[in-house]
């Protein structure tokens, strides 16, 4: 007998739960922990390459055969095409700093 | 959801140049590859491929473009807007999307840039091994039936794709997709709330994302909650510059150099997996049976061979059970190995006809590798 109210309440409150929706969600992610590599000009970089995304974008990248044509490529797509606001005397030292550094 | 301090559980290395990566632990999700961290990007750890057909949610590949998510969401409040060129605008909450009659479809969701780290010569983007992929089983409701309520004007030719999260700079042109009305009224084309049993995991897109069959991640679009009908089409960044293709046989180019013309990527090409062994591995001669996954854009698997001698003979596997079209396909086939060097293939052939190439393929973005792959074993 015990078992069957228990039983009942069970699904009932099953139930109730199918009906209503998850609770709000506050997702939190991991501290952030990638940084730019120590190298000249370093705080042109962390001031100019930090605000739209994660340091790891620049460190993971592929250390290709003519690395300042792939970083000057990279830091002109960032001011084209996503609108980096970023000083034209700015430019060079950042290229300098990613062409040494990675 | 709570937690959680920075956990480099530990790190792993991807077999291409600079493929150091953390490992690290999101919450929802088990210890997964970490790409970049704002915005999350977790590439799943091949090992899990070999558990089964179905991805587990919380080993689930995450992907994003944009770091402004929304990370305090609640799914009481949100609402799924259908506009445009409609009859009837909607407002839909996500209690009158459950309310809906539901379907389920057991898909593939690849990244568009999964393998990209193994391009040579090589080429900017994520640099993903063969972890950003899976296959889940996703319950939600028809895109056709929300839009027929709606209402689709005669003249409509596509659909806008958008989502929750967004770019933290206005001059960075937010993540929007599109397809063609044929498309997105085909009946395939799902929105998405439910995935494997439980609701979406919050990195792969809760409360509602799209969910399209047989083509590439870049369409899947998460947290979606803004569907746009109009009569043109789109030429937004993502569509118009960002995920295209050579049109040109094979979407491929001659390595190094660039396409004339381009297209919208779209369906997977074929693929297969050797998942059992891992590249590298030290294996007893003997008896010992390969097993691994094989899927293609929605034709489905018909024939998946191995070769243990690098590709001179093949053997035809056997197929695991049929979990739909759009679903990884299990394979297995005892072999037997004689002492030495080996390298272990696979090849899938799809319905179509359709088969992996031997030498791999290129184009500049990086995507679409089918390549036959090898893992290469020593046997003593
Ligand atoms: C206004 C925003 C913004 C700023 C500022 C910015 N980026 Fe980016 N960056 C982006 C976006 C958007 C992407 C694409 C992200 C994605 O698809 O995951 C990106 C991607 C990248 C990538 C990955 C490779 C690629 O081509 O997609 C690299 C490397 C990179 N950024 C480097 C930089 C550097 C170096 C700077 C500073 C000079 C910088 N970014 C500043 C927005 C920005």
């Amino acid at each position: 007998m015990q078992r069957i109210v228990l039983l009942a309440i069970t699904l009932a409150v099953a139930a109730l739960m199918g009906s209503s929706l998850a609770a709000p969600v506050n997702y939190k992610t991991p501290d952030e922990v990638a940084a730019f590599k120590p190298g000249p000009n370093l705080e042109v970089v962390q001031g100019n390459c930090s605000a739209c995304h994660s340091s790891d974008y620049v460190a993971t990248q592929p250390p290709m055969k003519d690395k300042r044509a792939f970083w000057q490529a990279e830091v002109t797509k960032m001011i084209k095409v996503y609108g980096a606001p970023i000083d034209d005397a700015d430019v060079g030292k950042i290229v300098d700093y990613l062409t040494a550094t990675y | 959801l709570n937690s959680t301090k920075a956990l480099a559980l530990d790190t792993v290395t991807l077999p291409f140049a600079n493929g150091e990566r953390p490992l690290v632990k999101y919450p929802q999700k088990r210890p997964m590859i970490g790409l970049t961290s704002r915005p999350p990007q977790l590439e799943t750890p091949f090992a899990v491929f070999n558990d089964g057909p179905i991805t587990p949610n919380n080993a689930f590949f995450v992907r994003y473009h944009l770091s402004d998510l929304p990370y305090d969401l609640n799914p009481d409040k949100f609402t799924l807007e259908v506009k445009g060129k409609v009859d009837k605008p909607l407002k839909l909450s996500l209690k009158d999307i459950r309310k809906m009659k539901a379907t389920e479809i057991v898909a593939v969701n690849q990244c568009s840039g999964n393998s990209r780290g193994f391009f040579e010569p090589r080429v900017a983007g994520g640099q993903l091994a063969n972890g950003a992929m899976g296959c889940a089983r996703w319950r939600g409701v028809p895109l056709k039936n929300v839009l027929e309520m709606a209402g689709v004007h005669s003249g409509a030719r596509q659909v806008t794709f958008n989502g929750m999260d967004g770019p933290v700079n206005d001059k960075t042109p937010d993540f929007i997709k599109a397809l063609d009305i044929d498309h997105a009224t085909d009946g395939e084309v799902m929105l998405a709330y439910g995935m494997n049993g439980e609701d979406l995991p919050f990195l792969n897109g809760f409360p509602l994302r799209l969910i399209v069959p047989g083509y590439f991640g870049t369409y899947w679009v998460k947290h979606l909650n803004e569907i746009t009908v109009i009569d043109d089409v789109y030429d937004g960044f993502w569509m118009k510059s960002a995920y295209r293709i050579p049109d040109t046989p094979n979407n491929a180019v001659e390595p190094g150099t660039a396409p004339k013309a381009t297209i919208p990527i779209n369906r997977f090409t074929i693929r297969s997996f050797i998942t059992s062994v891992p590249d590298g591995a030290k294996l007893k001669a003997g008896a010992v049976t390969l097993r691994g996954i094989a899927f293609d854009g929605g034709k489905g698997i018909k024939q998946v061979e191995v070769s243990t001698d690098g590709g001179k003979t093949w053997v035809g596997a056997k197929l695991g059970k049929d979990l739909g079209k759009y679903a990884f396909r299990e394979w297995k086939l005892p072999v037997k190995l004689a002492a030495g060097s080996h390298e272990l293939k696979v090849r899938a052939t799809g319905n179509g006809g359709e088969t992996q190439p031997d030498m791999p393929r290129w184009n500049p973005a990086g995507y679409l590798r089918n390549v036959v792959e090898t893992v290469r074993v020593s046997v003593a």
